[in-house]
């Protein structure tokens, strides 16, 4: 028997004529059918619908990429994992494998690092909620203690009297770089001499290692200027305790924050053209840090927290649309199994999202809504979009940052995580929630039973 | 449903409304169903036509066709 064509639902878009812009528009959206070499199809029949995707080709790629970037640029490098971005065990874990170190901004972080087998002496604790127990643990051990204010140094210098270790310290340091908004929330100003004075009472006190000093200068920073600005004011501070103490700082570390290729909401370029690379952020911190006063004998390790820019590339979400209807005004919206619990980023990204098979050229203006019974469900609110109907798939790209960290339970259960390995196979490296698993958690009193 | 007097659609699915100047793009699907209001077909035997000869069921789009025409009807195709 003959074969049917292909059926696509009818379309009819209105031609506006005139209304146009220089760089015009690609007529037929481009399609993802497969990640890694495993069809969409397959992945969803096998895992489910939605599911997270993982690409383990991707994150070492990238973070070789980063890598190299920074080390032809500048002698002593050292990249330390952020946990916050992405703590899977398994990324941890290949990040761990290629070398980099573990930052940690809590107590349940710093456990799950010592847990992946990283070494005490290779985590770095940033944040400004270290408990007492969290910073005699971190001093026992001799991790990196990133300090954030006064009463953490002040906590620190009690520890050190009854402690037979000294306590291995950084300052955090906050600074104007020339962006706005201006963070100041982490660590001592640099411009009101707290970063200066709070250094001085750490050497006087003769009780801490004072080894690094450390910023976090913004985030998303879609300019590198900023860094070379930030390096060279902790170069400065570098400069000035060796002169006053002949205390030589190890490293310095210039936190996170670089951009992803993702689009900010709002943007009128797509970010995969306007971000910095690798090279433009590694041009600007090597440059300034080898262009300052500091001994060229001695560099201090440049120490680096990038995570948004390492993993958000290897992330997808792939899944199947639930339905399409008109709005008010003959809009047409579509609803996705992918909603704003699970994908927190499209509150300030306009995600990419793709068909997962073949598609016509008519594409319609479409709002894009999660499954969620809130209004603020929306994934992306005005996108060009060819038709699916209920049940066809879909692949959500640049996912990999914040969303497996950030995600919330809420109306619907969290799915599962699947890593493709460099092989091209697949591995559920975290199972979806159950009522069970979350049941579990919740006591009732004897007297409502 | 009927398809007004002043709509004019091309073979390769340009629609011009003489009345307003507006003009729009079918895709394959859309120009069909226009070709057969133009002839008069009911919904029914439009349905019936498109489940027959492409790979489609009926009820998917039978859903397609009405929401089609809400959206004729938001642009004042149909009458």
């Amino acid at each position: 028997m003959k074969k049917k064509p292909e059926y696509e639902r009818p379309i009819i878009t209105k031609i506006n004529a005139g209304v146009t812009d220089k760089f015009g528009m690609r007529a037929k959206m481009p399609i993802i059918s497969e990640i890694d070499g495993i069809p969409v199809n397959d992945l969803i029949n096998k895992y489910g619908s939605p599911s997270f995707i993982l690409s383990e080709q991707t994150i070492r790629k990238t973070f070789n990429d980063a890598k190299r970037a920074f080390t032809t640029r500048y002698p002593n490098v050292q990249f330390a994992w952020s946990y916050k971005t992405n703590y899977m065990n398994a990324v941890c874990k290949i990040f761990h494998s290629e070398g980099s170190w573990a930052e940690v901004v809590s107590g349940f972080e710093y456990d799950k690092a010592l847990s992946n087998g990283v070494a005490p002496n290779k985590i770095i604790f940033n944040g400004p909620d270290k408990s007492k127990e969290d910073l005699i643990k971190a001093t026992e051990n001799g991790s990196y203690i990133h300090i954030d204010h006064f009463d953490e140094l002040y906590e620190l210098l009690n520890i050190a009297d009854s402690s037979k270790k000294r306590p291995k310290v950084a300052i955090r340091v906050n600074m104007d770089t020339g962006i706005y908004p201006q963070w100041d929330r982490f660590g001592f100003n640099y411009e009101n001499g707290e970063a200066w004075n709070a250094l001085n009472r750490i050497m006087m006190s003769k009780k801490l290692d004072l080894i690094g000093l450390h910023t976090h200068i913004g985030t998303y920073m879609m300019t590198p200027t900023p860094y070379g600005v930030a390096a060279s004011k902790l170069a400065e501070l570098a400069v000035r305790t060796e002169r006053k103490f002949n205390h030589k700082i190890k490293y310095i570390d210039m936190g996170g924050g670089f951009a992803s290729k993702n689009t900010l909401k709002g943007a009128y370029l797509p970010g995969k053209d306007t971000c910095p690379s690798f090279d433009q952020y590694a041009e600007a911190i090597s440059n300034a840090l080898i262009n300052s006063e500091l001994d060229p004998n001695e560099m201090p390790t440049l120490f680096l927290e990038t995570g948004r820019a390492l993993i958000d590339d290897a992330g997808y979400i792939t899944g199947s649309v639930l339905a399409n209807k008109r709005l008010a005004d003959g809009r047409r919206s579509m609803i996705i199994d992918t909603g704003v619990n699970m994908l927190f980023t499209s509150f300030w990204y306009e995600h990419e999202i793709y068909p997962a098979k073949e598609v016509s050229s008519h594409s319609e203006d479409t709002t894009i809504y999660g499954p969620l019974c809130m209004n603020i469900d929306v994934i992306r609110s005005v996108i060009k979009f060819p038709s699916l109907q209920k049940g066809d798939h879909y692949v959500i790209k640049r996912v990999g940052a914040y969303n497996m960290t950030q995600w919330m339970q809420f109306i619907t259960l969290r799915p599962k995580i699947i890593l493709i390995d460099t092989e091209g196979k697949a591995h559920i490296i975290r199972e979806n929630e159950t009522n069970d698993s979350l049941v579990a958690l919740e006591n009732v009193p004897d007297y409502l039973n | 449903m009927k398809l007004k007097k002043n709509i004019a659609v091309s073979e390769t699915g340009f629609l011009f409304d003489s009345n307003t100047g507006e003009s729009f793009s079918l895709n394959e699907t859309g120009r069909k169903i226009l070709q057969f209001l133009k002839e008069d077909k009911s919904e029914d035997e439009i349905s019936e036509w498109f489940a027959e000869n492409y790979e489609v069921d009926q009820a998917t789009f039978e859903n397609n066709l009405y929401d089609f025409f809400t959206v004729l009807q938001n642009f004042k195709i149909i009458e």
